[in-house]
């Protein structure tokens, strides 16, 4: 129990020294915090079901293979087989989209990313940000648009879960071209606002998983090595300290 | 001579066989326990073996990261090479191989964390003073080696940083005139970083840095244990020497300060464990957030920036313009920033070796130098871009002001060398007077 | 210099003693993973995960090649003729009981080293220096042996096999062909690398 305290200790210690770094990486403002935690197994296991119901029809997750997905997050690699896997490959093989590449460039300008390194690249809040930014733009080939992401050719995947969001503008001011003040629901979706941010936390909670499935070993052992060294280092002192009386 | 070489005469039959035909315990004897270092180390001290350590640290780490890695730009996935994929099989198929390249990773970026501070060190003592003048071009080499070693391997993933990161630096060769727009063409042995680049930036990482690296740093500590080490008073040991001949305050390295490294030792382990296990991209300072993207021949990451311990150096290359139809000045001027602390030894005339008896003049300047590093550090990595904003408001002029920023800080930075060289030439310099013996403070 | 009388030559070598085990254990950890990184990958078990064999085809005295971890597997559908000469041979080979453990799984330890009499499933490595062995199923005088009653020649080092695998004696060859894992998922379909009654990793 008391390592496991420390090692909460020695995460939260990083999260606070990282904070500066990764606010930077992000891009900073306008990003919404995800609050995603590698502890919370439930929901990382509710944003896979997600991620391969409403995702995985574009994207793939080239280097993440099913079978991790079943011994990391607690799962019968059967129902992974079962409930996961809609290309009908093994469970050991790579979670790889159906679409082909050139029909994601024909139907939506640009091939759908591979979203394994999402979370490294861009960060847990920006896709979670990102995921809840999305309004009803008409001039839009695909009648949507992003906030986050301005002019995303990615449709809203989510709309039957979120509803339907329309931007309201800005008070034009002299000459300034006018920018979106607020997004608004105005069709609400099967799920109320709360129950979907937790449906996106899920997802974005998945996908920092599958950027870095190591982290969940890492991040258990480290605290036994730092522990080790610990020792160590008091006996080094000791050695130390016994040999200086020489020189004192 | 900074060590003793006596015969060991071991109860061991076959260690003296071996001693008769190779003398190797009797030389390893010599530069360990025979080899008498000045007792008042300090904190400062401990990077020297520090610096070694993570060095072992690379080559074994790098050594399995080899077997695993893929040096080839060939693509395997749209818009994936095999080199990209091979670290992302190596961070996810192979036991513990996330481990191995995290050490590796984490290892480059804390080398030059104590090899900047190793380096300090030697500017606060003068520890580049006659008669160490060599130890110091040799540790300068080293450095330089290191440098390159280091952007060899932050190239090797292929990712969208890597890509820029190799085509902005083998850019810098095509300022040079006449020659240089064919020798960008022939280091890359392609119109762009491809995979011949790619392939003989490998071949070069892994063995042929790693070569020069480890013979820089034996001649590095040969001329060290020939003139002796140097201290935080600055007295030279052996002028005070026992009847048996050894320093009067000088200590065996082993056992003493072999037990005080290995503390040193744990005591860094915590931190770089600590850091490999719970913040291995240190926030996107050590691995970047860009090179999770693989590279891109299309398109330049929006925050493009080499890694940190190159910044300073890169902020100078920025904070030069381009006159006279080239660009070349913003190189000289970074290559310069490098040559000035080769000459070290030469630009310094104070007689007075420790910074705790020399001048006022020296304390200063030396804190403003160390300080320029820094801020032209945060200028390169586009800290200051961000807090301008911040401190002046979003209508500033925010290049204005980082040029304005950046650039007084660049002077600040080559300002120490000529102030140093002014200071001491024309003996402005009000020293202290230099004990004769060291003196202990803890 | 402090007096040597006065330092405490037991501490010393007390503390030295336990840093030298302390961190000398903590290198062995250390080396834990570096070793571990020799394991075949996630990809290579991927690749070498259990295959199903389609053994619908083979016609008796054929034998088919599978390739299981890219070993080659062969599959043999043995004749009656093939079968009933298996007894006779055992005064000629080394371990004709099949008691080297290491050779086969104990569901394949009997007089035709297989479940099925007729369905030969081995391993199509010498045992000598792991060349492939070319096959010869006729009961009739070869080159090698005027007496051959069927099984396979190691072209390497000339060791012979018997139809079930059962090494000679005086050859080079020290033990049996191999039987890997296999169970019979229905009458037309093995699957190789998995025990009867286990679940496919």
């Amino acid at each position: 129990m008391k390592t496991f305290l420390f090692a909460k200790f020695v995460a939260a210690a990083a999260a606070c020294l990282l904070t500066f770094g990764t606010a930077q990486a992000s891009g900073g403002a306008g990003l919404q915090a995800a609050n995603v935690s590698l502890d919370n197994v439930a929901s990382m296991q509710r944003g896979a079901r997600l991620f391969f119901n409403y995702c995985s029809g574009c994207h793939s997750l080239q280097y993440l293979r099913y079978s991790r997905i079943a011994e990391d997050l607690h799962l019968d690699p059967k129902d992974v087989e079962k409930n996961l896997v809609f290309t009908g490959v093994k469970v050991g093989e790579h979670a790889n989209s159906h679409m082909p590449p050139a029909d994601g460039t024909k139907w939506f300008g640009k091939a759908p990313p591979d979203l394994s390194l999402e979370a490294r690249s861009k960060g847990s809040d920006w896709i979670y940000t990102y995921l809840k930014s999305f309004y009803l733009d008409p001039t839009r080939p695909l009648g949507w648009n992003n906030t986050l992401f301005a002019n995303a050719s990615m449709p809203n995947p989510l709309w039957e879960l979120q509803g339907l969001q329309v931007a309201v503008p800005k008070a034009a001011e002299g000459g300034h071209e006018a920018g979106i003040e607020r997004l608004d629901l105005r069709t609400p979706g099967r799920q109320t606002p709360e129950q979907f941010d937790q449906t996106v936390r899920d997802i974005t909670a998945f996908l920092q998983y599958a950027a870095e499935p190591a982290a969940l070993q890492r991040e258990s052992m480290g605290v036994w090595v730092l522990l080790y060294l610990a020792l160590f280092t008091f006996i080094a002192y000791l050695l130390k300290h016994e040999f200086w009386k020489d020189v004192h | 001579m900074g060590t003793t070489m006596t015969r060991i005469q071991s109860k061991n039959g076959v260690v003296n066989w071996i001693e008769d035909r190779l003398p190797i315990f009797s030389f390893l004897n010599s530069h360990t326990a025979g080899y008498y270092a000045p007792k008042n180390f300090n904190l400062w001290y401990y990077f020297g073996s520090l610096a070694l350590l993570v060095l072992v640290n690379q080559i074994l780490t790098g050594i399995f990261l080899t077997m695993n890695y893929k040096p080839s730009a060939a693509e395997v996935a749209p818009g994936v090479s095999a080199a990209f994929a091979s670290v992302e099989y190596i961070m996810r198929d192979v036991s513990w191989g996330w481990l191995i390249r995290y050490m590796h990773s984490t290892g480059a970026s804390l080398f030059f964390v104590v090899v900047y501070l190793h380096m300090f060190r030697g500017l606060m003592y003068g520890s580049y003073k006659k008669p160490r003048e060599l130890v110091w071009i040799l540790g300068m080499l080293i450095f330089l080696a290191l440098m390159a070693e280091a952007f060899l391997g932050y190239v090797l993933p292929w990712g969208n940083m890597s890509f820029w990161g190799a085509k902005v630096i083998i850019s810098l060769f095509g300022t040079i005139p006449w020659i240089g727009p064919s020798l960008v063409e022939w280091i890359m042995g392609d119109y762009l970083p491809a995979d011949a680049t790619l392939n003989r930036f490998f071949a070069l990482h892994v063995i042929a840095l790693p070569l020069v690296l480890l013979l820089l740093v034996v001649l590095h500590l040969a001329a060290l244990h020939e003139v002796g080490s140097n201290n935080p008073d600055g007295v030279e040991i052996k002028e005070k020497k026992k009847p048996d001949g050894t320093p009067l305050d000088g200590i065996a390295f082993h056992p003493y300060y072999t037990v005080k490294d290995i503390f040193g030792t744990g005591f860094f382990l915590l931190i770089a464990a600590f850091i490999v296990f719970y913040a291995p991209t240190f926030g996107g300072w050590f691995l970047e957030h860009d090179n999770f993207v693989p590279a891109n021949n299309l398109a330049t990451p929006e925050h493009i920036k080499p890694v940190w311990y190159f910044t300073p150096f890169y902020a100078i290359l920025r904070m030069v313009p381009s006159f006279f139809e080239t660009a070349i000045w913003g190189v000289i001027a970074m290559f310069a920033a490098i040559v000035l602390l080769f000459l070290m030894p030469w630009l310094d005339r104070g007689k007075v070796k420790s910074v705790r008896y020399r001048g006022t003049g020296y304390k200063v300047a030396l804190g403003f130098f160390a300080l320029s590093f820094v801020m032209l550090g945060a200028v390169g990595a586009g800290v200051s871009a961000e807090m301008i904003p911040k401190l002046f408001g979003a209508e500033a002029d925010s290049t204005m002001i980082e040029n304005l920023f950046g650039r007084f800080w660049t002077f600040v930075y080559f300002g120490f060398f000529v102030f140093l060289w002014v200071y001491t030439h024309f003996g402005f310099e009000k020293t202290k007077p230099v004990p004769d013996r060291v003196t202990m403070h803890d | 210099m402090a007096n040597d009388a006065v330092v405490d030559q037991g501490r010393r070598r007390f503390l030295t003693a336990t840093t030298s085990v302390v961190g000398g254990a903590g290198v062995v950890l250390a080396a834990i993973p570096f070793v571990k990184s020799w394991e075949p990958s996630v990809a290579a078990k991927t690749a070498g995960a259990p295959v199903v064999a389609d053994i619908s085809k083979i016609e008796p005295g054929q034998k088919v090649t599978f390739a299981w971890r890219g070993l080659p597997v062969f599959v043999v559908n043995r004749t009656k003729a093939q079968l009933d000469a298996l007894p006779g041979e055992d005064t000629k080979l080394r371990d004709p009981k099949s008691e080297n453990a290491a050779q086969q799984p104990k569901y394949a330890q009997n007089e035709h080293r297989s479940i099925k009499p007729e369905w030969l499933v081995v391993t199509g490595l010498c045992t000598h220096l792991g060349c492939v062995p070319d096959f010869f199923p006729d009961l009739k005088p070869e080159p090698f042996d005027p007496n051959w009653k069927g099984g396979f020649y190691c072209p390497c080092h000339k060791s012979r096999y018997d139809m079930a695998g059962r090494v000679f004696d005086g050859v080079p060859a020290p033990a049996n062909l191999a039987v890997p894992p296999y169970h019979f998922v229905d009458d037309t379909h093995i699957l190789i690398g998995v025990d009867p009654g286990k679940e496919a990793a």
